[in-house]
């Protein structure tokens, strides 16, 4: 227990401010992130939830979604989360092209969130199949089984760069 | 002793002559069998090796030589060689003799032949498909048939039957496809008796994306990039299996400091998946200081590759005969510094572990698999050594590990503690490794190699050791340097059937912990 403590005094915070932000957004995202704490609070009722969905992804966008709530990356202090629950989600996250086994579990999930929701694809895989688009077994990405809001770029697309694309979404949310 | 008497022990107990055995590449020993002796001859190689099947495929000649053909491929770690025996299936109605009820490691094998393909391993004493569901998928359409049309309708061919245990207070847990974390699909059904799990059917294929059929065609730089997109977290690994492949057919000469490199390389990945898992199996008992702990040295290990390739999870490095990034003297020194800073900050995490009464408690005894289980199924790679089977590549076709000392890692236990300790040494291991080819690499710089290679026509078996296990690739190209056909073998196509026996008699609130010390790809395993 004591090494527990020393090792969390001696580490300290190592949460890095997503300085030099330019790719998505233009002003500093840890000032942006602040206000959308507010606006998520008023929007969204405190806080805003994910349902992840891999629909046939090799594993590194999760593994990337993972690292977004490291402590290094901490996404939680913007008030947004990753649930166990489609029931309890705002938004369903889909990564993968959409394995023809996944079509059904995909529609599911989607029915069983409650309004208002909305899709995120992420990754170049779920955007149109990406590397698998012309495969015999893909639905050749998330927009041909449910409505997709936006996408995130990438192969995988890293950590700072889905946040900033999260939080660039929910500024826009009205 | 050398492996002649394994040859001459096939030629004794069956009826072929030496001109059908041939070798090639110096680890290859091919053997043309016939419908008659396959059988024979297979089950010879793997008592005389004590090898699994480690592949099992088929390839569709029909064009050519109007038949299909369909390959076992055994291990000889002893005398570092492959076994393969190749026969000739007729094109109507192809059948072969199932090798199932003699080793079970073909179990899995022959029912992807058969859905993919359509051959039929006579006596098989389980059918169903895996990957291409029936749900979703119609009767009759083989994906890797040369002729397959590609525009097969979704349709249904009925609803897949689980195995029913029945018996009074006996109930079932269905789990997934989708699960509560941020991983992959998959179906679990766990049938329990009071607390204990007294079996459990895992239903996989969720992920199939049919990368075997879109290698097919595919120019080698085009199917680097899908051999690096097979699963994410060895992106490396299947990159080095495959290119390994393509130099053995070309006959490429790799210089030995981009070996080391790619060594490098190698160990990176799993460096950076070990201490992903620890973490892991912490948060799956409910101790997350240390898998937080865990977290911030896995994404230094991912900050660490992309600076020194560009590439947070090691893509686009490999080609024929080379690599594309050389590393400077500066990003060595670098690498060095990091590794040590990396390691101190491991030690702390080992510590806060191992330490921890309430954790080891959770971690000994939970998931154990034997090792006469173990073997029976053919487990590979981490899983295996920890359950007490001596297995490694890096040890048994060393290739450049052969100029560097480190230990095979191997616990007795088979539990989940075990593959926590296996994965802990590793990662120590890797680190040990990487600072002696950096030695290496000193004295020897790499070339980038911008050399344009001979491409030439055949098969060769291309492998190489992930952090799971032994990544299998057997490509064939055609003389344009074309993939004609791809087999790809992930450490957890063969490791999958070892967590199902792992978890018997422990509890549903210890699965997670029992899952996550395998930590199986289900991408690798779908295709």
């Amino acid at each position: 227990m004591l090494n527990i403590f020393r090792k969390r005094l001696s580490k300290g915070v190592v949460t890095r401010p997503l300085a030099g932000a330019g790719q998505v957004l233009p002003e500093g995202v840890e000032v942006l992130g602040e206000e959308l704490k507010k606006e998520i609070y008023k929007k969204f009722g405190r806080s805003f939830h994910i349902r992840e969905v891999d629909t046939g992804s090799c594993g590194g966008c999760e593994s990337e979604i993972i690292a977004t709530t490291n402590p290094i990356y901490d996404i939680q202090r913007f008030g947004i989360d990753f649930v166990a629950s489609p029931r309890h989600a705002d938004a369903l996250l889909v990564t993968g092209p959409v394995s023809k086994n996944m079509v059904l579990a995909l529609k599911k999930t989607y029915d069983a969130m409650p309004d208002p929701k909305f899709v995120i694809t992420l990754g170049d895989c779920a955007l149109n199949g990406g590397l698998f688009k012309d495969s015999y077994y893909t639905a050749k990405g998330a927009n041909n089984v449910v409505p997709v809001a936006m996408h995130i770029p990438g192969c995988p697309p890293d950590p700072a760069l889905i946040i900033r694309h999260i939080l660039a979404f929910l500024h826009q949310y009205k | 002793m050398d492996y002649k008497v394994i040859i001459k022990d096939v030629l004794e107990n069956n009826d072929i002559g030496p001109g059908d055995i041939s070798e090639c590449y110096g680890d290859e020993v091919r053997i043309n069998a016939t419908a008659l002796n396959f059988k024979n001859i297979c089950l010879g190689l793997h008592k005389i090796n004590r090898s699994p099947v480690m592949m099992l495929f088929a390839s569709d000649e029909r064009a050519g030589r109007g038949v299909f053909v369909v390959t076992a491929v055994f291990m000889a770690a002893k005398y570092k060689k492959w076994f393969f025996v190749n026969m000739d299936v007729k094109k109507e109605s192809p059948a072969f003799d199932s090798l199932s009820k003699e080793i079970y490691s073909a179990t899995f094998f022959e029912r992807e032949i058969k859905e993919m393909f359509g051959i039929e391993p006579k006596d098989h004493p389980d059918m169903r498909r895996l990957n291409l569901h029936d749900e979703v998928w119609p009767e009759g359409a083989y994906p890797l048939r040369k002729d397959f049309n590609a525009g097969a309708k979704s349709e249904s061919a009925g609803a897949y039957e689980f195995k029913r245990i029945e018996g009074e207070g006996v109930f079932e847990v269905p789990v997934g496809p989708v699960h509560a974390g941020i991983i992959g699909p998959g179906h679990f059904r766990f049938s329990v008796a009071g607390e204990p799990i007294i079996n459990l059917e895992t239903r996989l294929g969720f992920t199939h994306r049919g990368v075997e059929k879109l290698m097919e065609g595919k120019d080698v730089p085009g199917a680097i990039r899908i051999a690096e997109c097979v699963t994410g977290d060895s992106c490396f690994g299947h990159s080095l299996a495959f290119s390994h492949a393509v130099e053995k057919i070309c006959g490429a000469k790799v210089p030995e400091g981009v070996l080391a490199a790619r060594a490098i390389f190698l160990e990176l990945e799993r460096m950076y998946n070990h201490v992903a898992d620890i973490g892991g199996i912490a948060i799956d008992v409910g101790f997350s200081f240390p898998s937080n702990h865990a977290a911030m040295i896995k994404e230094t290990m991912l900050a660490l590759n992309q600076k020194l390739t560009g590439s947070r999870y090691l893509k686009n490095i490999n080609e024929i005969g080379g690599i594309k990034k050389n590393l400077s003297a500066e990003e060595r020194s670098y690498l060095r510094k990091t590794l040590v800073q990396v390691l101190k900050d491991f030690k702390d995490l080992k510590t806060t572990l191992l330490d921890s009464v309430s954790f080891m408690d959770r971690a000994d005894s939970t998931g154990v698999l034997r090792k006469k289980t173990a073997e029976d199924l053919g487990v590979v790679g981490l899983a295996a050594r920890a359950s007490g089977i001596p297995m490694d590549l890096r040890k048994d076709f060393p290739g450049i590990y052969d100029k560097i000392k480190f230990n095979l890692m191997k616990q007795d236990n088979g539990d989940a503690l075990a593959r926590l300790n296996v994965r802990l040494s590793e990662f120590e291991g890797s680190a040990g490794i990487i600072m002696q080819l950096l030695d290496k690499l000193d004295l020897q710089a790499v070339e980038p190699s911008g050399a344009k290679m001979s491409i030439k026509a055949g098969s060769a078996l291309g492998y190489a050791e992930g952090w799971r296990g032994a990544i299998l690739y057997w490509v064939k190209l055609n003389e344009e340097g074309i993939v004609e056909r791809c087999k790809i073998v992930d450490p957890s196509f063969h490791n999958w059937a070892g967590l199902s026996f792992a978890v018997l008699g422990n509890i549903i609130p210890d699965f997670p912990l029992c899952n996550k010390s395998f930590n199986l790809s289900y991408p690798g395993n779908d295709l």
